[in-house]
């Protein structure tokens, strides 16, 4: 195999994740109208028209809005990477996984492109938002716009990789209602999405200890600092060993001899 | 041949000594900036009996240092080598070296003092005097009480006119401005405000005379010349209940093009264009904002937060507060040396 099989297959891969991203239209208002639901409606509700206190990367009060906007990007790629898993139960009820997983090149790197094509996805819808978040009066230093970038990519790799994981184990399209209660909907309320880490603690110190380790929370930091060009080590290393194993288990369990679909019966 | 070598040679000195000089020039001007930038922002902490002292540029604070009883009100010398700082429960205002920090006076303030103003050469130094209903006129050079003028109840604001031809003091209870000859040192006229009157201030060219009410939540323009009202703004901040609204201090640059209103508990810094009264913004600040001072290029805007205890650096360019810096317990004044 030589590079350019490689390259053709990992950007048909991505072309197509992005064609059929743009041509369905409700996808990409819906992937838009969630986070612009929780701006405009939620935080209005929860303003903190006197200000929230300094946390970093915040050097002086913000209001809620702003606080939440690193959060709300989180969120799309959050609903992205296991939409991502969605499609790929889909691919596989409707066969079409079957062409993808007959390419003579390695498993692993068919799902890394099926990452990066949902990855890139959820970049753009995050920078459409910020671009209406930018006139709704929440703006960051235009660096922060290039920063978040990296972050943005590993956020979702790692956001992706976890979706991947979870449609390994996932039969059948329905099931997918389990991911939302189980898995969107814990990870985004257990984290610093919507509320800094020391107002959990004020409520609760389990709560507190589960939205510090989990690893959304970890890749919220990352965004959030980023978005203000800064640099949060700890939340990097966090979201890349996150990545990391997410992927190495997403391997394992598409891998037909040992993971999951042996399971459970093929795809 | 070694004629021309010599022409060479002297041309290159020539070239060398050019370029030196310039890079010496431009060290020269860097330092200029740097020294130009390197202001210091000194604050008052009521609770902590204390001034703080921080550097904007690295938003940091350098020092507290232990200054007398309660100390609230602060200003400047006109030629920056002293700061003045009522230190009220001491009933003093005590002179502080710019520099080291050393006190090397004290000045016969009357009981309680609070607010003060210092005229703009520097040798009278005007003190409200709150529990007394005065206001107190000293001699700087002679550390000696020139007069003591009875005003309305409560006086508590008080500002000299840049021409320095009035001083005008707010009385908080009777709702007035008491406007003051500096030459005879009495009353000549007096104007009925909106309740509560705090802050006050002169625009540059002393034809306006902005007076804030803390209990009406506005702020009223007075006419100097005829000591009357020509306008009054009202502040409202979505979200913020009316009763936290309390304009405390207020500032206006130096061209008269933007003045800024400290909104006490609404924790907003109200942005007020001065040719047409406008509020063109709210920026967000530390809590319970109390009183403002400009950089002396007015760039940046500093402001104290009493409940949060805190200092917030607006920049003005962007009209936006860029970092908060943490002081001590209830920074009251500030001021800054260049």
């Amino acid at each position: 195999m030589k590079i350019t099989h490689y390259w053709r297959a990992m950007w048909g891969i991505i072309w197509r994740e992005l064609w059929r991203f743009v041509t369905q239209r409700e996808r990409f208002i819906s992937a838009l109208v969630r986070p612009l639901v929780w701006l405009f409606v939620f935080a209005a509700g929860f303003r903190a028209a006197l200000g929230l206190a300094i946390t970093p990367p915040y050097e002086t009060y913000i209001l809620y809005e702003v606080y939440i906007t690193p959060g709300l990007i989180g969120m799309i790629q959050l609903f992205n990477g296991m939409q991502s898993s969605l499609s790929m139960v889909y691919d596989r009820e409707m066969g079409s996984m079957r062409i993808l997983m007959v390419c003579p090149l390695p498993r692993w790197f068919l799902l890394l492109s099926k990452l990066l094509a949902g990855t890139g996805v959820s970049i753009l819808q995050a920078y459409v938002f910020l671009m209406i978040a930018w006139f709704y009066d929440i703006q960051a230093p235009w660096q922060g716009y290039l920063w978040v970038m990296p972050s943005l990519l590993l956020a979702g790799l790692m956001l992706g990789a976890l979706g991947l994981l979870l449609s390994s184990f996932i039969k059948q399209l329905e099931n997918f209602a389990g991911v939302m209660n189980f898995v969107i909907f814990p990870m985004f309320f257990m984290s610093t999405a919507l509320y800094p880490l020391w107002k959990i603690k004020e409520s609760s110190a389990l709560l507190y200890q589960l939205a510090q380790y989990n690893p959304f929370s970890q890749a919220v930091e990352l965004i959030r600092f980023s978005f203000y060009g800064q640099f949060n080590s700890q939340a990097f290393i966090y979201t890349l060993i996150a990545f990391v194993v997410f992927m190495a288990a997403a391997i394992v369990g598409y891998n037909p001899s040992k993971g999951m679909m042996m399971r459970k019966g093929g795809a | 041949m070694i004629n021309l070598n010599l022409h060479v040679n002297g041309a290159n000195k020539i070239m060398n000594k050019t370029v030196l000089s310039r890079t010496v020039f431009a060290l020269l001007s860097l330092g200029l900036i740097a020294a130009v930038q390197a202001e210091t922002v000194f604050i008052t902490l009521e609770k902590d009996n204390a001034l703080a002292v921080v550097d904007p540029g690295s938003g940091k604070l350098i020092k507290t240092v232990d200054i007398g009883q309660r100390p609230r009100g602060i200003t400047i010398s006109p030629d920056h080598k002293f700061l003045y700082v009522a230190t009220s429960d001491d009933n003093t205002i005590k002179i502080i070296d710019a520099e080291t920090i050393k006190e090397v006076g004290r000045l016969p303030s009357g009981d309680d003092p609070e607010t003060f103003a210092i005229n703009p050469s520097g040798d009278r130094l005007y003190v409200s005097n709150e529990d007394d209903s005065l206001v107190t006129v000293i001699d700087i050079d002679q550390k000696k009480v020139v007069k003591q003028i009875k005003v309305g109840v409560e006086p508590e604001g008080i500002t000299v006119s840049p021409d320095n031809q009035w001083v005008v003091s707010a009385s908080e209870t009777t709702n007035m401005v008491h406007w003051i000859d500096t030459k005879t040192n009495a009353i000549v006229d007096n104007t009925l405000v909106d309740p509560r009157p705090r802050a006050l201030s002169f625009t540059a060219d002393s034809r306006q005379l902005w007076v804030t009410s803390e209990m009406a939540g506005s702020l009223m323009v007075l006419d100097v010349k005829s000591r009357q009202l020509v306008k009054t703004v009202k502040f409202a901040v979505q979200g913020v209940s009316a009763d936290k609204i309390q304009p405390v201090g207020i500032i206006i640059d130096n061209d008269n093009k933007r003045g800024y209103v400290a909104l006490g508990s609404a924790n907003r810094v109200a942005v007020i264009n001065a040719q047409t009264f406008e509020v063109e913004k709210y920026v967000l600040v530390g809590q319970r904002v109390w009183n403002l001072a400009f950089s002396p290029d007015q760039k940046r805007l500093y402001t104290t937060n009493g409940s949060s205890n805190d200092i917030s650096i607006i920049d003005l360019e962007t009209q936006t507060a860029t970092k908060s810096v943490g002081v001590g317990t209830y920074p009251w004044g500030v001021i800054v040396k260049p």
